[in-house]
């Protein structure tokens, strides 16, 4: 086992599924036999507001949070919350961006411009930037909603799980009803980055 | 085996593990999950109280009466259920009883952050701080031990990091603890002042006793590595603390209240510079700095917010942080609002309308003070909504009262609104209050209450009905509106503002989140050639709707539910239910 702390940031909209999506990474850290801690946001910054949970695993684990600049990898659900949260990246972290847009409140009045952009700035400051339309992909799985697997599946993929453990927590943490897709979502996720 | 568990859950299972038969709170973030999720143990009755303090009185009893007793609440909720608190430190316990007391450093969501370390001092309470999900659970079940050992309620003092963050835990078996006998005694449980007097002694005495226990208590321990630098901390910034400066030697506090002075004396002389690290209030560094001991505190440290690895080795190391990319500043802010189809909207549409001055009160709700809607002039507290109206209107009389209203939520009218609209018509107010009545707690996370009819556990229960209490009180004119129809709204709110009596608008929609309330059955659009792009639906401040900037008209968004607030709105007719032909022959 790796002593070095694994930091792995979760962020998107209020409703998005990030606590979803970090209780299925600290699942499959779990049964790799690491110390994890993961913290979340409830109350008032799940509607529809700016949430990011956070997962940290490794030997032994003291802070719940990562500090800027230690994150390994940060999944990003929507685009400008990926630039959000930026600084929290190492230089040499990978970022994994779902190109989605969900206007906040200043967008949608009109008030400010939403930065359609963004993602290719990142891009283009950090040379392990990933964009991918896991939407498109969750849509043809069979639910919009397993988007969120999508990139579970590229993390995987990047920080070298072994696919069987994450299906085994995926079928851990995921409701029974929405297992079938959410496997299909995570198999499609691995390819991207094959 | 080990299991992932959040702080909340941890205590529950440490509660249940300890014997606990009776739970009691009043929901708030961050504390809510401990009692819905001990609720789920059997054998262990469990209760949404309508208030904090209504749910410390039924520990009270419950205590007395011989049950390990759980009472949970949020930090300010504290403050709801201090009168009992305080008194109960002089009685004593019988059962065991466990306070909670869901601090959050950094206003996640709160209205303050208030440090209910200091509750123990002022109400002479042992107060016991874990720092992550496993001490949570191990140190509820010494906390009812200590309680029993000393004849003392124990606060557990918990932060919104604790509660929501998961973490390892070791779970064990639950204790057969059997209900203590009760007996009848005055002395101790009547606080007449002669009786008082004497429990004061006790109180004292027992202090005094905890201070010795304070010093052997596995809940402290030193940790000694480098001696060069040595901290005391307790709760969560014990963890930032090991993680910035795994070196140094620690003083790790699990008993904050009261502090072992002779441990942290042997602890000082051991280390060369010594520091406290810990949130918020100067607690522990006052007191260690008041026993003659140098210690480097808040003169380094700020009082505000939280804290974390990263900012201890900025302070005490003056190490810079991870420069970072700075695009943050280059992305629109994304503050949470209301649900697309939420009740509140109509109300904050028309206050705005309507130029209001909104005595405003805490739920979702209070997300209609922000911008677009921007209709709250005040929120303090839980209940305060309808005195400060009482108090707008006692200082700048009733021509003030005319154009003033006072918006509270169900559940909020039920924990502490009440009293307030007594106020109003005892002494002659002419409050025009609204209850927006959307049958449940939102704000937490959908927790029932008395006027939902229904019990913690879903059980059906007699329903509090909110028209006949405003009855009761004395309120005669009392109007039931649909708060998105919005013309209706305003014509009543027109009306009981006129008035120069005391009323009451209850409006009342469910809340869309909840699972009982009906799925929409149609769907909206914009008709792109009425559209004129004048904005009005837009500020309404729905996720369903928004504009199009290049084509400068409004869309209507996927999250849209067709409440119809916007249609309403619309002075063109250009936002239109889906397969629905235009009336031909309309008029204009
Ligand atoms: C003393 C106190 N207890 C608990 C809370 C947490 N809290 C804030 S608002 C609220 C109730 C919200 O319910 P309701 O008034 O029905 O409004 P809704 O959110 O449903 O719109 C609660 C429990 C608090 N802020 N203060």
């Amino acid at each position: 086992m790796q002593d070095k702390v694994t930091n792995v940031l979760i962020v998107g909209v209020g409703g998005q599924g990030t606590l979803l999506t970090s209780r299925i990474i600290a699942q499959v850290a779990v049964q790799m036999g690491y110390d994890v801690k993961v913290s979340e946001i409830h109350g008032m910054a799940q509607r529809g507001g700016s949430v990011v949970s956070q997962v940290r695993y490794g030997k032994r684990v003291y802070s719940p949070i990562i500090s800027k600049g230690e994150a390994d990898i940060i999944l990003a659900f929507e685009k400008i919350e990926a630039a959000r949260w930026l600084d929290y990246l190492k230089p040499d972290g990978m970022v994994i961006i779902n190109n989605e847009r969900v206007n906040p409140l200043p967008v949608m009045s009109g008030k400010v411009k939403y930065p359609d952009e963004i993602h290719e700035k990142i891009a283009s400051l950090l040379p392990r930037t990933v964009i991918v339309d896991a939407t498109d992909i969750a849509v043809r799985c069979g639910n919009v909603r397993a988007a969120n697997v999508v990139l579970v599946g590229m993390l995987s993929e990047a920080i070298g799980i072994p696919a069987e453990e994450m299906e085994k927590a995926i079928t851990e943490i995921v409701p029974a009803k929405a297992l079938e897709v959410n496997l299909q979502a995570f198999k499609e996720g691995c390819k991207l980055l094959n | 085996m080990k299991k992932l568990l959040i702080g909340n859950d941890a205590i529950a299972r440490g509660a249940y593990e300890a014997g606990v038969t009776v739970a009691t709170a009043y929901p708030g973030t961050p504390s809510t999950e401990i009692v819905s999720s001990i609720a789920q143990f059997p054998g262990v009755y469990a209760e949404w109280a309508p208030n904090e303090k209504v749910a410390m009185e039924v520990g009270v009893g419950a205590s007395i009466a011989g049950a390990r007793t759980l009472v949970a609440m949020k930090h300010v909720g504290v403050n709801v259920a201090a009168d009992p608190l305080y008194t109960f430190s002089y009685t004593g316990v019988n059962g065991g009883l466990v306070i909670i007391s869901a601090d959050d450093p950094g206003m996640h969501s709160s209205q303050n952050e208030q440090d209910n370390r200091g509750y123990g001092r002022f109400a002479k309470l042992p107060v016991i701080e874990p720092s992550d999900s496993q001490e949570a659970l191990d140190y509820t079940k010494l906390a009812f031990d200590i309680s029993e050992q000393f004849d003392t309620p124990v606060m557990l003092r918990l932060t919104m990091r604790l509660c929501h963050s998961q973490t390892m835990v070791e779970t064990g078996d639950k204790q057969e603890v059997e209900l203590k006998p009760y007996k009848k005694d005055a002395a101790k449980y009547v606080m007449l002042p002669g009786f008082a007097r004497g429990r004061h002694v006790e109180v004292e005495k027992r202090m005094l006793k905890l201070q010795e226990y304070a010093e052997t208590t596995p809940l402290n321990r030193m940790e000694i590595n480098d001696t060069k630098l040595g901290i005391i901390t307790s709760g969560v910034p014990y963890q930032y603390v090991k993680e910035a400066f795994p070196e140094a030697s620690v003083l790790k506090l699990g008993l904050v209240n009261p502090l072992p002075k002779e441990l942290i004396k042997s602890f000082a002389a051991r280390v060369e510079k010594l520091v406290v690290v810990e949130e918020l209030e100067p607690v522990i560094e006052e007191q260690v700095k008041a026993m003659g001991i140098d210690v480097i505190g808040k003169e380094q440290f700020t009082l505000l917010g939280e804290y974390s690895a990263e900012y201890l080795k900025q302070k005490l190391n003056g190490e810079n942080g991870a420069e970072g990319f700075g695009l943050e500043k280059e992305v629109p802010a994304r503050p949470p609002l209301l649900c697309a189809g939420c009740p509140h909207r109509g109300v904050f549409h028309v206050l705005r309308k309507m130029h209001l001055i909104v005595a405003g009160d805490i739920g979702c709700y209070t997300l209609g003070a922000i911008s677009p809607l921007e209709g709250m002039d005040t929120c303090v507290c839980m209940g305060a909504s309808i005195g400060t109206a009482m108090g707008i209107e006692k200082a700048r009389g009733a021509e003030y009262a005319a154009k003033t209203v006072a918006v509270i939520g169900d559940s909020t009218f039920v924990h502490s609104g009440i009293t307030g609209l007594v106020d109003v018509v005892y002494n002659g107010g002419t409050s025009t209050v609204m209850i927006l009545d959307n049958d449940t707690t939102a704000m937490t996370g959908h927790q029932d209450h008395p006027a939902t009819g229904f019990t913690i556990t879903k059980q059906p229960t007699k329903k509090l009905d909110l028209e006949k209490l405003v009855r009761a009180i004395g309120v005669e004119h009392i109007r039931v509106v649909d708060p998105l129809r919005i013309d209706e709204l305003e014509a009543v709110l027109k009306e009981e503002l006129a008035r120069r009596e005391p009323s009451v608008i209850i409006c009342k929609r469910p809340c869309v989140l909840l699972d009982t309330t009906p799925k929409p059955t149609r769907e909206i659009y914009v008709d792109t050639e009425k559209c004129t792009g004048c904005k009005l639906c837009i500020r309404v401040g729905c996720t369903g709707v928004s504009f199009i900037d290049d084509e400068k008209k409004a869309q209507i968004n996927p999250g849209c539910i067709a409440c119809g607030l916007c249609e309403q709105v619309c002075k063109f007719n250009a936002i239109k239910e889906v397969g629905v032909q235009e009336d031909a022959g309309q008029s204009n």
